[in-house]
């Protein structure tokens, strides 16, 4: 399948994967910003912000935004993380050049302030949804205690207090240094016309004014905490655990991946047959998280208050077989051929495609097609993974248990 | 596009249609047993022993029949409903069979085992405890229960007595009067090649005895909810009301009008409720069928002291759409329809289920140019004259959160 790269004079860059056998278009917008590009004052306004950009622009209103996208049939939505923002849509082919041009107009928007404090009712809704719903949150509390003042333990929503004190005035100045074009690539894929494509955007985005846009990087300094939240009414208990792992362009992220499946997949793994097959526990895995110049493995947990602490004794027991005695041949084929399968299974599916191609290049400027990505699973060994818990040991790591218990020992 | 299906001299449909681009292949097995037929004193018994099929069949064991799909790199799931249980998988369309061959020996030939009893009662207990962690969930899940009344609105997860009750005898008697190939469905899409599918899967399961089967004896009237008290920052709100179901001929009429109030961005509830009064984060309706039987199932969650303002709007919306649809409101739809119809060539696994569900509604599948066409088919005036003889009406409300709201009832 064809790849293009095309780079517009201000810097905004615009990439493809074409398929010429695509049902559908899938476009996204991936804005190399999020929470950790944010300092304390506006705090959560990476995610506000993505709220505000469909509230329209000096030629559309937000009903208009809503309306055009929906005209078009467009399936479109947008997401905000610690360090991307990412505005997407799916397409009949046919409207590929109809999407762009809405999606790149609401890229510049109006910021209202009147649209500001009626947004500002929404963010701080979902704030208080997450809330009700004990795991949600959670997530970010284990980071912020695992990255300490590192800006990636930086909270996506913010809190009540920091959306409340938020002035739209802040907004602009973040949305002035953040949304440079050379901060912002363009990612299509499926069914994908490259020329209109870069013609579409050079008549939508080639007016925006070049910037500077930096990221400061800073070493992290991982901090091992052990932390007992109690929540009156949670029924439940969830530990999450956050532990260092390979960051985004560290080669052995495919092993990290494939370990986290032998550990802690939602099925068949390590944790599974330990915790949940015999009802020990309502939940167990452990997920590799990468971030540009960190990585983390996450492992969590949910299961009844009374069985909390044995529970993370288990899991912790798990974790230290593993590092004493590694994994095994067929633990290793059996992870690779689920991971196999998704990959194949997920690159069916345009939009799919567009978010693996997207997060590649902003992490490490490359293409991979679906085979480079097989075959790097492929190239795994089991002494890769031996290496892999030597250099990264699970077994330390930063803890925070939220749920009814108002205390809880660590596990020894 | 071609839609094949058989039916095996025991009852069995096997319903396929091939998807040439794609690699993957999918399936979803549906059978007639869900939690309307559990005993009245064993609410549970049909989740209860779906997980306790999971635990080992034929030659396999429990950890066998995991490791043996996860080598087929199948991604697996499965389901209760009211009225069915159902056991899906996607993979690579050369690992179909064996996959297939696994869940012939599950449905056919499960161990039950004894010994693992206990393990599935405590985790279904935990998913239990787990919905009180999710009071959007929840609400929903209680709505149900009150419109359809017993023993159509049965959640599938039981309550703990009844599963507290449930033993090794009631698990056999449950599979060996309920699992069935008559009144079965198999969904299959992807890479597929007719007839040879047909004969494969005739030698699985074509000779599965047929049984004899008696329908849930007596049904209860829906009715009024109390209000739920529940210890959040939020209140969650649930209407449903009576609709056409599936299988009825003005099924798409009642499914426009509901698009209308509730698909896409530009629809009246997200407009008037979330993005003119910041009202919530989450506000959406939908059409739910049984059977014979339908409704459309509303849903909005925001802070107590905005609950009842909301509740009110979205009210208000649900009563205007009586007044009837307008023309710019139908052609969104049918735009969004479109692309959602092309998105669906995207993916196996949703063909699958799609002509499964069809086939238990119509008594065959619709291919997705016969959806086209009865989107097309629809009017202003046809959804209105629709909506003028069946106007939302009859609600049923359910609240749940710190305090009741003010449900108006001069709505009956």
């Amino acid at each position: 399948m064809p790849f293009h790269e095309s780079r517009l004079a201000n810097g905004l860059e615009v990439i493809a994967e074409s398929n010429p056998d695509a049902a559908a278009t899938a476009v996204g917008f991936f804005v190399r910003t999020g929470a950790r590009d944010e300092t304390d004052p506006v705090a959560g306004v990476s995610h506000f912000l993505e709220h505000m950009i469909f509230k329209g622009t000096p030629s559309r209103s937000a009903d208009d935004v809503n309306r055009e996208f929906d005209e078009m049939g467009a399936q479109y939505n947008a997401q905000t993380s610690e360090e991307t923002t990412i505005y997407y849509a799916s397409v009949l082919p046919e409207q590929q050049d109809a999407v762009v041009s809405p999606w790149a107009d609401v890229l510049r928007p109006s910021l209202r302030e009147e649209d500001f404090n009626t947004e500002k009712k929404v963010i701080i809704e979902e704030i208080r949804m997450y809330d009700d719903q004990p795991p949600f949150g959670a997530d970010e509390q284990c980071r912020a205690l695992f990255f300490g003042p590192h800006p990636l333990g930086r909270s996506v929503l913010g809190t009540i207090q920091s959306i409340t004190d938020l002035k739209v005035d802040d907004m602009r100045q973040y949305f002035e240094t953040r949304y440079a074009p050379e901060n912002i690539t363009l990612v299509a894929a499926g069914q994908v016309d490259f020329p209109a494509l870069v013609a579409s955007a050079q008549q939508a985005c080639g007016g925006w004014k070049p910037a500077e846009a930096t990221r400061k990087l800073q070493p992290v300094k991982a901090q091992n905490g052990f932390v007992t939240r109690s929540k009156s009414q949670a029924t439940q208990e969830y530990v999450l655990q956050m532990a260092v792992g390979p960051a985004a362009n560290d080669p052995r992220r495919h092993a990290a991946k494939l370990l986290a499946t032998v550990l802690g997949d939602d099925t068949g793994s390590r944790l599974y047959w330990e915790l949940v097959h015999t009802g020990l526990a309502e939940f167990a895995s452990v997920s590799h998280y990468e971030y540009e110049g960190a990585g983390a493995f996450l492992s969590y947990l949910s299961c009844e208050p009374d069985e909390a602490e044995q529970n993370m004794q288990r899991m912790l027991n798990v974790i230290r077989t593993a590092e004493a005695g590694g994994i095994s041949q067929s633990e290793l084929d059996q992870a690779r051929s689920k991971l196999v399968s998704r990959v194949v299974l997920g690159s069916e599916r345009s939009r799919h495609r567009m978010f693996a191609i997207g997060a590649n290049w902003m992490y490490r400027d490359e293409y991979r097609t679906v085979r480079e990505h097989i075959k790097a699973f492929k190239a795994v060994t089991v002494a890769a993974l031996a290496e892999l818990l030597a250099e990264f040991p699970l077994s330390r790591n930063s803890s925070i248990a939220i749920g009814p218990l108002t205390e809880l020992r660590p596990p020894k | 596009m071609t839609i094949h299906s058989h039916t095996y001299d025991n009852g069995l449909v096997l319903v396929a249609e091939p998807m040439a681009s794609l690699e993957s292949a999918a399936f979803n097995l549906m059978l007639p047993v869900g939690a309307a037929y559990d005993p009245a004193e064993l609410p549970g018994l049909s989740i209860f022993c779906c997980e306790m099929t999971l635990r080992g069949s034929g030659p396999r064991d429990s950890r066998q029949f995991v490791e043996d799909l996860e080598r087929l790199g199948a991604d697996t799931g499965e389901s209760v409903s009211v009225s069915h249980t159902s056991y899906g998988g996607a993979m690579l369309a050369e690992n179909l069979l064996p996959a297939l061959a696994i869940y012939a020996d599950l449905v056919r030939r499960p161990r039950l085992p004894d010994e693992e009893l206990d393990a599935v009662r405590q985790v279904l207990i935990q998913e239990l405890r787990a919905l009180e962690d999710e009071p959007a969930h929840k609400a929903m899940l209680e709505l149900r229960r009150h419109f359809y009344g017993d023993p159509w609105g049965r959640p599938s997860q039981g309550s703990f007595d009844g599963l507290e009750a449930i033993d090794g005898g009631d698990i056999r008697r449950h599979f060996a009067g309920q699992f069935r190939p008559n009144g079965a469905i198999l969904g299959i899409a992807g890479n597929i090649e007719w007839p040879k599918l047909r004969d494969d899967v005739g030698r699985l399961l074509g000779d599965w005895p047929a049984l004899k089967v008696d329908e849930p004896a007596s049904e209860t009237k829906g009715s009024q909810p109390p209000h739920f008290e529940h210890e959040s920052n939020q209140t969650q709100i649930g209407i449903a009301w009576p609709c056409a179901a599936y299988r009825d001929a003005d099924y798409f009429q009642a499914w426009g009008a509901i698009n209308v109030l509730s698909g896409g961005m530009s629809s009246r509830l997200f407009t008037e409720v979330r993005e003119k009064r910041g009202l919530c984060y989450s506000v959406n309706a939908s059409c739910h069928s049984l059977r014979d039987r339908g409704s459309v199932m509303c849903y909005a969650g925001t802070s107590a002291e905005r609950a009842q303002e909301t509740l009110d709007v979205t009210l208000h919306e649900i009563r205007r759409l009586a007044e009837g649809v307008l023309p710019g409101e139908l052609n969104r739809l049918k735009a969004r329809m479109k692309s959602a119809l092309i998105l669906q060539q995207e993916s196996s696994a949703a063909r699958s289920s799609s002509i499964a569900r069809d086939w238990y509604f119509l008594d065959h599948a619709r291919t997705l140019e016969e959806v086209g066409e009865l989107v097309d088919g629809l009017t202003c005036d046809s959804i209105n004259a629709f909506l003028a003889a069946h106007p939302p009406d009859d609600f049923c409300v359910v609240t749940l959160g710190p305090r009741p709201l003010e449900v108006p009832h001069a709505i009956s």
